[in-house]
């Protein structure tokens, strides 16, 4: 379905990453906002506070992360496509909705604009830390989706990427920005709503006599409906059985959790979006995302000006983890440079998949800049060797 | 002639004694019989008392029992 | 005439006037003898019977607990979300669907401890929400830790020695923060309280109705203070109805006079009146009224 044209600012703006998304957001249909302040996210929910009364939504700044991460799920339960932005600490804070989101099988997105931490950390430096939290940071096993953009332009198109893929799998979808990406001014080509595709909610066609929300037929995603509309059914964070209601029993929970894993575990070629360049006959590979991606090109050109067989890899979506091309790659390289911004988070993804196949060099940073360009050139010449 | 009617779904009663207590014709008991957890519901000790007000509907937290009003046949109580 | 029955259902078709709010399937419930939490379900069942409540587009939500188990057991759109967020959840709903009629049945526990930040803030903000406190002065579900209702001296698990801290009055904390109506009862008081359920339901803003209820298992019996019955009798031996009673007089202590009635029902704008009117006055023409969500 094309996106609703009210919504779309079609035209050439100049604007930063923030405001970018929240673009994104309202051409994907994002009608509900429930929010909280917190650096260096605040512009996104701050344009839309602005924007949507003139298009027809809501939004709403709660109390706390706790309360913003919960609300914008009963507005999806009430009809809306909704989503939240936050930083490290309200990350933190809004794990346990995250969770509730993930069990219910509640399709919204958190942006995570990723600063300095840990704890309140550096509120207006940048940082990609929270990459394995975006992964783990809820209790119990589940599967993820996060997407990195690495410039204004794709925090508008990655958006509403990111809201298709969370209608689609009916997943909380986590859009990791970091702070330089979401305050850098660019140019961003937002085009006209019939050139944007959005995935419309997958809504129910049963009756309401044959309905079962956690019922799937074939695939593993549930159909759902909306509070209001008579089907009458529940929704449980406990373990629960097709019909929605509790059922605390080993092997409802087996068959519940693996289903929320493979569900997005099975579709993951699908969903991993990456970009690369000249990994044929490379000797080492540069994988890298978000800001340091930017960074990171100027140290693989000039590798390249140097002689050296330099390929990059860069992640677009950093989770499910591309495991299978890191895997493949790895058979045919030396090594894998991994620079980002953190003490090492993606790099133990590679060097997982790279399963001893080929070395992997980390570039680390403890965050509050981006890399300075040589530093990730000197690990390049030295995994080269 | 009872104007009203008791029902009792006696396997949800968990015997707690409002219904017995509460109804304000002093028509129930806890009976000897036991369901199959256990527990003594209710019987109707004095039927012709009742009036179907249902308190003991409204009081019993196990939906166990409830009283209907009868209606005033030709014949009398169905 | 005593009959066995198959859930709710006679030969000659008399119903359980609560059946059809249930979910049959699932009775019986999971709450222990003498608890009160059924009993409240009655008087809400009466309360949409007598209110006339379109049950489609009625919401529940509730967090975690033994009130929060309420969810599961009644046979309407329900959400049994976060322990202390069904306020916030019932929010959001409430927003993107504004025809939706959305209650919240929680505990005590549930909804002044962990949600309290969350209580005060949508009472002040009046969203239109009808909350039911079922209030057992306990946290029931996890065995009988102190809550900010336990009254002082009662023994508790995690104050094995008595409660030492003051407790919260309710009533007075929501009155405060900008609840529209506010009342109490017990347990003993199902007509009551059905009606105060209706009466909620006719209002638009933060409606807060607690209810004060027996938890027979930890509350009563770690305080010697019988069982379910023995606390019915306590209610209704020692309530005082006082309808508009100062909220800050009423305040329970463990064998006390208990204070019931209507405290507070009051006119204020709710939140969403007070949203479009915000947003007419300051864009005029270019303001869009939020469309039916629905996406599908």
């Amino acid at each position: 379905m094309k996106a609703d044209p009210r919504g779309v600012l079609t035209g050439t703006h100049f604007i930063d990453g923030d405001h970018a998304c929240c673009e994104g957001a309202l051409a994907a249909g994002a009608r509900f906002s429930a929010g909280y302040p917190i650096t260096p996210s605040t512009e996104i929910v701050e344009r839309f506070a602005s924007r949507v009364p003139t298009v027809g939504g809501t939004f709403i700044q709660m109390e706390d992360e706790l309360a913003a991460s919960i609300t914008l799920q009963g507005a999806v339960w009430g009809g809306a496509k909704a989503f939240t932005v936050t930083s490290g600490p309200g990350f933190s804070l809004m794990m346990e909705h995250i969770g509730y989101a993930v069990m219910t099988e509640t399709p919204c997105v958190f942006v995570d604009v990723q600063r300095g931490g840990p704890s309140t950390g550096l509120p207006t430096l940048p940082a990609q830390a929270d990459m394995m939290q975006a992964r783990w940071g809820s209790h119990g096993d589940y599967e993820i989706i996060a997407l990195c953009p690495n410039s204004p332009q794709e925090c508008f198109d990655l958006t509403i990427k990111a809201f298709n893929l969370a209608e689609e799998f009916r997943v909380p979808v986590m859009f990791m920005m970091d702070e330089v990406v979401g305050h850098m001014t660019e140019k961003v080509v937002i085009p006209p709503a019939d050139q944007i595709d959005v995935v419309p909610r997958r809504h129910t066609h049963k009756s309401v006599d044959d309905y079962l929300p956690y019922e799937t037929n074939g695939d593993q995603v549930p159909e759902m409906a909306h509070a209001g509309e008579g089907y009458k059914f529940h929704v449980t964070g406990l373990t629960h059985d097709e019909r929605g209601y509790p059922n605390m029993t080993p092997p409802v929970q087996d068959k519940l959790v693996r289903r929320l894993q493979s569900k997005i575990r099975d579709a993951a070629d699908r969903i991993a979006l990456f970009e690369e360049e000249q990994l044929e006959g490379a000797d080492v590979v540069v994988i890298s995302y978000g800001i340091t991606s930017r960074v990171a090109q100027r140290a693989i050109e000039a590798a390249r000006e140097q002689g050296l067989r330099v390929g990059k890899l860069r992640l677009i979506t950093a989770w499910p983890f591309p495991e299978k091309k890191i895997h493949e790659l790895a058979t045919n390289i030396k090594a894998f440079v991994v620079p980002e911004l953190n003490l090492g988070q993606m790099v133990r993804e590679v060097e997982r998949a790279a399963a001893g196949q080929a070395k992997t060099f980390a570039v680390s940073h403890a965050g509050g800049g981006v890399h300075n360009p040589n530093d990730i050139l000197k690990v390049i010449v030295e995994a080269s060797r | 002639m009872a104007k009203g009617r008791v029902s009792v779904v006696v396997e949800r009663c968990k015997a707690c004694g409002f219904c017995v207590e509460f109804c304000p014709s002093h028509v129930l008991a806890l009976s000897s019989a036991f369901n199959s957890k256990g527990y003594h519901p209710p019987h109707v000790v004095h039927p012709e008392k009742c009036s179907g007000c249902d308190l003991c509907g409204m009081y019993c937290p196990d939906f166990a029992i409830f009283a209907t009003k009868v209606k005033p046949a030709s014949g009398g109580e169905k | 005439m005593t009959d066995n029955l198959i859930p709710g259902i006679l030969n000659n078709d008399v119903v359980n006037p609560v059946e059809p709010f249930l979910r049959s399937d699932r009775i019986p419930h999971i709450w222990c003898p003498g608890c009160g939490i059924g009993t409240t379900v009655n008087s809400f069942a009466r309360a949409l019977i007598e209110s006339k409540i379109d049950l489609q587009s009625l919401a529940l939500v509730s967090g975690i607990g033994c009130t929060g188990r309420v969810a599961g057991y009644v046979q309407l759109d329900s959400f049994h979300t976060t322990h202390g967020r069904a306020i916030p959840f019932a929010t959001g709903l409430k927003l993107a669907n504004p025809k939706l009629n959305v209650v919240v049945y929680s505990g005590d526990g549930d909804l002044s401890a962990i949600g309290g930040n969350h209580l005060i803030h949508a009472a002040r903000r009046n969203i239109d929400l009808k909350v039911i406190c079922v209030n057992n002065l306990i946290y029931a579900m996890t065995g009988g830790q102190t809550a900010p209702t336990t009254p002082d001296d009662s023994i508790t698990s995690t104050n094995p020695y008595g409660v030492f801290e003051p407790s919260f009055n309710l009533p007075h904390l929501v009155e405060a923060a900008g609840a529209v109506y506010v009342a109490r009862w017990t347990t003993f008081h199902v007509r009551q309280l059905a009606r105060s359920i209706s009466e909620a339901f006719q209002k638009k803003g933060f409606s807060f109705i607690e209810v004060i209820s027996p938890c027979p298992t930890l509350y009563q019996r770690r305080n010697k203070l019988g069982d379910g019955l023995d606390t019915m009798k306590y209610y209704k031996e020692k309530s005082k109805v006082r309808h508009g009673a100062p909220t800050s007089e009423v305040g329970l202590t463990m064998t006390g006079e208990i204070v019931v009635g209507k405290f507070v029902d009051r006119d204020r704008p709710d939140y969403q009146t007070l949203m479009r009117s915000q947003f007419v006055h300051s864009l005029g023409e270019r303001f869009v009224e939020q469309a039916e969500m629905v996406c599908s």
